[in-house]
């Protein structure tokens, strides 16, 4: 398993979710991606890409002024 | 068994993509949804820049239909590709900026890439007949058919029954029977069918789905252009250009006066990538210099950017004025006073 941390800050909404996707298109079945965002819009749409696509947030939260989303990778098969 | 076919919908958010996405779902067919990011959507995030707008839900619209509808969204990114059919749009635009039917065909043609990576079957779009005056007429939706490359991959389900059979309905993927005969401007049909499958709180967007229909964000666009004597623009422009007051004192310089607090925070996001400005010893707004400005014309910027603030009748104020160099400056201003702002210069 692979822990990794995806700089989105200073981006706004919905391009923190497109770069989540980018990066989680790479990853792995269990593999943890942190994503670090300053729009408050993606405490609620990373969460929302996460359950269309199967994946399973950790935990949300913020830390020392930034949003953090935590997610881990699920991949089942071939997938899109 | 029958293979499953799988489609790809295009998903801007607005009900008439939904409808479509389900009602091809509903049929059995594998439906996975699309959406791009051109950077002139309206969005969540640019009400959510202004305060008084804080409670409206900062969602991104096509996420949270996809989330309606169960199907995965891709969000693609096309920034960069999408500034060739903003700036050389072949069936020239709309009211203001818009280039619909050029728009559409480029997201359908985007769509094909898509379906072909990926081995899907087919396009499906919320586009209805007669819908808007330009763009969805009879003769025009073949015109996206065929620039896109998609021809009678290309249903849409709205509408499907008005038009000649596509691939789909042709080899029994879908049940012609159970697609829609809707044409015109009339919501009707659309909003109690989203009563039937229980859609609540859709995105109705008036104008269209994008700042280009925007008279002011229109004329914002051209004044730009025309001030750069180029017509161009890049990612940070078309944002700045949703946000603030923008005042043009001198055709070499404008000025761009955040409006409440949720768009000072947004622009100070930009302050290493523009000269701003702030009043010290009183409440009151950043301000963002775009272009070259001299010294003097500096302190006008300082002295506009104090009237709308609260220091705004003092017999003067301290300007701080920061450069993308890191360096400051400090100026004692007088204020403008009401009525010294020219409307002309208001862009
Ligand atoms: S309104 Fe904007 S996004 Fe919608 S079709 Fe026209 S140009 Fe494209």
């Amino acid at each position: 398993m692979n822990r990794l941390t995806l700089d989105a800050r200073n981006l706004i909404c919905p391009l923190p979710v497109i770069r989540t996707q980018e990066k989680v298109e790479h990853l792995r079945n269990g593999d943890e991606l942190e994503v670090l965002c300053t729009d408050p819009g993606a405490l609620h749409d990373i969460p929302a890409w996460c359950r269309i696509h199967g994946h399973e947030v950790v935990e949300t939260g913020e830390h020392a002024g930034d949003f953090v989303v935590r997610l881990r990778v699920r991949k089942l098969g071939n997938q899109t | 068994m029958t293979e499953q076919r799988k489609a790809i919908a295009l998903i801007s958010g607005g009900l008439d993509s939904m409808l479509a996405a389900k009602m091809i779902r509903d049929q059995g067919v594998h439906v996975e949804g699309i959406n791009f990011f051109t950077g002139f959507c309206v969005e969540g995030h640019t009400h959510a820049i202004r305060t008084h707008d804080r409670k409206r839900p900062k969602r991104n619209n096509a996420l949270w239909a996809a989330d309606q509808l169960r199907i995965k969204l891709h969000i693609v990114d096309v920034i960069e590709k999408y500034k060739d059919v903003v700036l050389n749009p072949r069936y020239g635009y709309g009211a203001n900026l818009n280039p619909c039917l050029d728009c559409k065909a480029f997201m359908v043609a985007q769509a094909r890439e898509w379906m072909e990576r990926h081995a899907f079957d087919f396009i499906v779009t919320g586009e209805v007949m007669g819908q808007r005056p330009k763009s969805q007429t009879k003769s025009k939706l073949p015109i996206v058919a065929a620039r896109s490359g998609t021809y009678d991959r290309l249903l849409r389900p709205l509408s499907a029954k008005l038009l000649e059979p596509t691939l789909p309905e042709r080899e029994g993927w879908v049940d012609r029977e159970k697609l829609g005969d809707i044409s015109g401007r009339s919501r009707k049909t659309q909003i109690s069918m989203a009563q039937r499958y229980g859609f609540k709180d859709f995105a109705q967007p008036a104008g269209g789905c994008c700042f280009l229909t925007d008279s002011y964000y229109a004329a914002k666009m051209r004044d730009l252009w025309r001030s750069r004597g180029d017509r161009d623009y890049e990612f940070d422009d078309i944002m700045l250009l949703k946000v603030g007051r923008h005042l043009r004192p001198k055709p070499h310089y404008k000025l761009i006066v955040a409006r409440d607090n949720g768009e000072n925070h947004f622009l100070r996001g930009y302050r290493n990538r523009y000269t701003h400005l702030q009043i010290d010893d009183h409440p009151g707004p950043v301000a963002l210099v775009d272009g070259d400005p001299s010294l003097e014309e500096l302190k006008l910027a300082a002295r506009i950017t104090a009237r709308f603030g609260k220091g705004r009748e003092a017999d003067a104020v301290r300007a701080r004025i920061s450069r993308r160099d890191g360096t400051e400056l400090l100026l004692s201003v007088v204020p403008l006073r009401k009525g010294q702002i020219p409307q002309a210069w208001y862009v």
